[in-house]
């Protein structure tokens, strides 16, 4: 049951997507995010369509699965739409009830709906393609500079990528957790919000109890391996910018040129 | 009055590419009373096999019948089906969660809308029956011992009044004279209540001297289905799935083909130690 969440997952199989340096992965996610706010006309966002298109189709991860990821925000996504279609002062098109669509309604509805299907897939073929340890990875070296400023950057990225790493560990337990006390009659699933609150109480005792020793147990062995911080840590796989990266960001540049010089025309 | 299963097949995570089939067409009938010992690598799918037989998890296809009632005809309790057929899962830890022992095996009889005095009898029973000290009942359930934790965890399941107790893993973690104690107590809660048991391991020794009957799972299908003594005498087949027979079979085999005239299907130690001094004597 809780399986079933693709979004930020990671999809194992090879691509040349997979194998890019996910310091490119990341900039180029923000980027195409930033970009979709810019644009102003429908060429904008066909160009950012044509693109993402493109992309999941180098990357080689099914498109059935990316939408699978989209369930999750279905909810946000329809109320987005609604509040946008009804709520907008305009032109009136159809008035029901009380509740009036206008024209200006349509448009930014439809907008925001497709801004934000783009915005989750994009940000999703990110994740799907790149391992968590990578990604952090890849944020602790980008935001190196940052480290001027006294921001704890390696802390910062290890946090992440044992919260990261820790997910599916608890996701698992909580699995588990839920079989056995089902297995003792416990119901998860009828009374009143009231009942059912109370009945997560077998749940999330275990539950916590267990990620307090997980936690424990880990510090105790990154301890035991004389971990005492990012000072004079050095990787087994450095991040080195290849070839492909380089075309990559060439690529990115020319979409980002080309949507965002074509996309804020007026027509 | 029994388990029958027919043609169960599982798949898990059917639709990704991560499709694994973790059961394969199996059939079984349990009869009433027996105890049954379930034997499989990691990964053979017996953990899974016993989460089918009290509905935590539907067989992709196939049935599961439980005296004589189809378990997923849509009119079946699977709330009664659950008190039972009682599964103890492997980690005690995944269950504990009350202030002291008592009332977390309270828990189980509570949940079946039993009255107090009813459910406090019931926990103290079965807390008496897993041989647990009553010095340890007001203690909480985080601050027992491995083998401690795993008797309250078994209680918890027993209060419950099973007729089928199913036990994964039992002995898991446990020195080799809890696991003694564990599994004598489990031997004589089923002679005393006549209760079906059904024990998992994927350690011969474990189950050899206790059980009627060892089924042996591998790659989600059975592979053997008989008395101990039967399955034992595959042993060369056994290692090639990566399991293997008690020790003294080993030893009567070796003894058998040096010359001594012994019975080489001896299951148990004193067993064994019988046909050896009988072989020496004659």
């Amino acid at each position: 049951m809780l399986r079933d969440i693709t979004l930020g997952q990671y999809y194992q199989t090879d691509s040349v997507l997979h194998r890019l340096d996910p310091r490119v992965k990341l900039a180029g996610t923000l980027l195409y995010i930033i970009s979709l706010f810019f644009f102003r006309n429908f060429i904008g966002y066909t160009i950012a369509a044509v693109f993402l298109a493109m992309v999941i189709k180098l990357s080689h991860v099914p498109f059935k699965f990316m939408v699978k990821g989209m369930k999750a925000i279905l909810f946000l996504l329809l109320i987005t739409v609604g509040f946008n279609l009804f709520l907008t002062p305009g032109e009136p098109l159809v008035t029901l009830w009380k509740l009036t669509i206008t024209r200006e309604g349509m448009q930014t509805a439809f907008t925001m709906a497709v801004r934000l299907m783009m915005l989750v897939i994009g940000s999703s073929v990110m994740t799907l393609t790149t391992t968590p340890n990578n990604l952090t990875d890849g944020m602790e070296r980008g935001m190196r500079p940052l480290k001027v400023f006294k921001v704890p950057v390696h802390e910062v990225a290890m946090m992440m990528s044992i919260a990261l790493r820790f997910i599916p560990i608890l996701l698992e337990e909580t699995d588990k957790i839920m079989k056995a006390q089902i297995a003792r009659g416990a119901d998860f699933e009828s009374g009143n919000l009231i009942r059912r609150a109370k009945a997560l109480v077998p749940l999330l005792v275990p539950l916590f109890i267990s990620a307090f020793r997980r936690a424990n147990d880990l510090a105790m062995a990154m301890e035991a391996r004389c971990y005492r911080g990012g000072e004079g840590r050095t990787k087994m796989k450095p991040l080195i910018y290849q070839r492909r990266d380089r075309i990559a960001y060439l690529c990115i540049l020319a979409y980002l040129a080309a949507s965002i010089g074509l996309g804020r025309i007026r027509i | 009055m029994s388990l029958i299963l027919d043609h169960v097949n599982y798949i898990y995570g059917a639709d990704t590419p991560l499709a694994v089939k973790a059961l394969d067409d199996i059939c079984l009938t349990i009869p009433d009373g027996q105890f049954v010992g379930i034997i499989g690598h990691t990964g053979s799918g017996k953990s899974t096999l016993m989460q089918h037989l009290n509905g935590l998890i539907r067989a992709s296809s196939g049935h599961i019948f439980f005296n004589g009632e189809d378990i997923y005809h849509k009119d079946f309790d699977m709330k009664k089906l659950r008190s039972r057929v009682g599964l103890v899962f492997q980690y005690p830890e995944h269950q504990l969660f009350e202030i002291d022992v008592f009332s977390d095996v309270c828990f189980g009889p509570k949940n079946l809308g039993l009255d107090k005095k009813e459910t406090e009898l019931r926990a103290y029973d079965a807390l008496r029956k897993v041989g647990l000290p009553d010095e340890l009942f007001y203690q909480s359930p985080f601050e027992l011992s491995g083998g401690q934790k795993r008797r309250v965890a078994i209680a918890g399941v027993l209060a419950m009044k099973p007729e089928v107790l199913i036990l994964d893993e039992p002995t898991a973690g446990l020195d080799p004279k809890g696991r003694d104690e564990i599994l004598h107590q489990i031997k004589r809660l089923q002679t005393e209540t006549g209760m079906t048991i059904l024990l998992v391991s994927h350690s011969m020794e474990d189950v050899a001297e206790y059980v009627d009957r060892i089924i042996v799972m591998n790659r989600g299908s059975i592979l053997y289905d008989d008395v101990p003594r039967q399955v034992f005498s595959h042993y060369k087949e056994l290692e090639e799935v990566g399991l293997a027979a008690p020790q003294v079979t080993y030893v009567l085999h070796e003894l058998k083909r040096r010359g001594l005239d012994v019975d080489v299907n001896a299951t148990t130690i004193e067993e064994a130690a019988d046909t050896v001094l009988k072989a020496l004597k004659g």
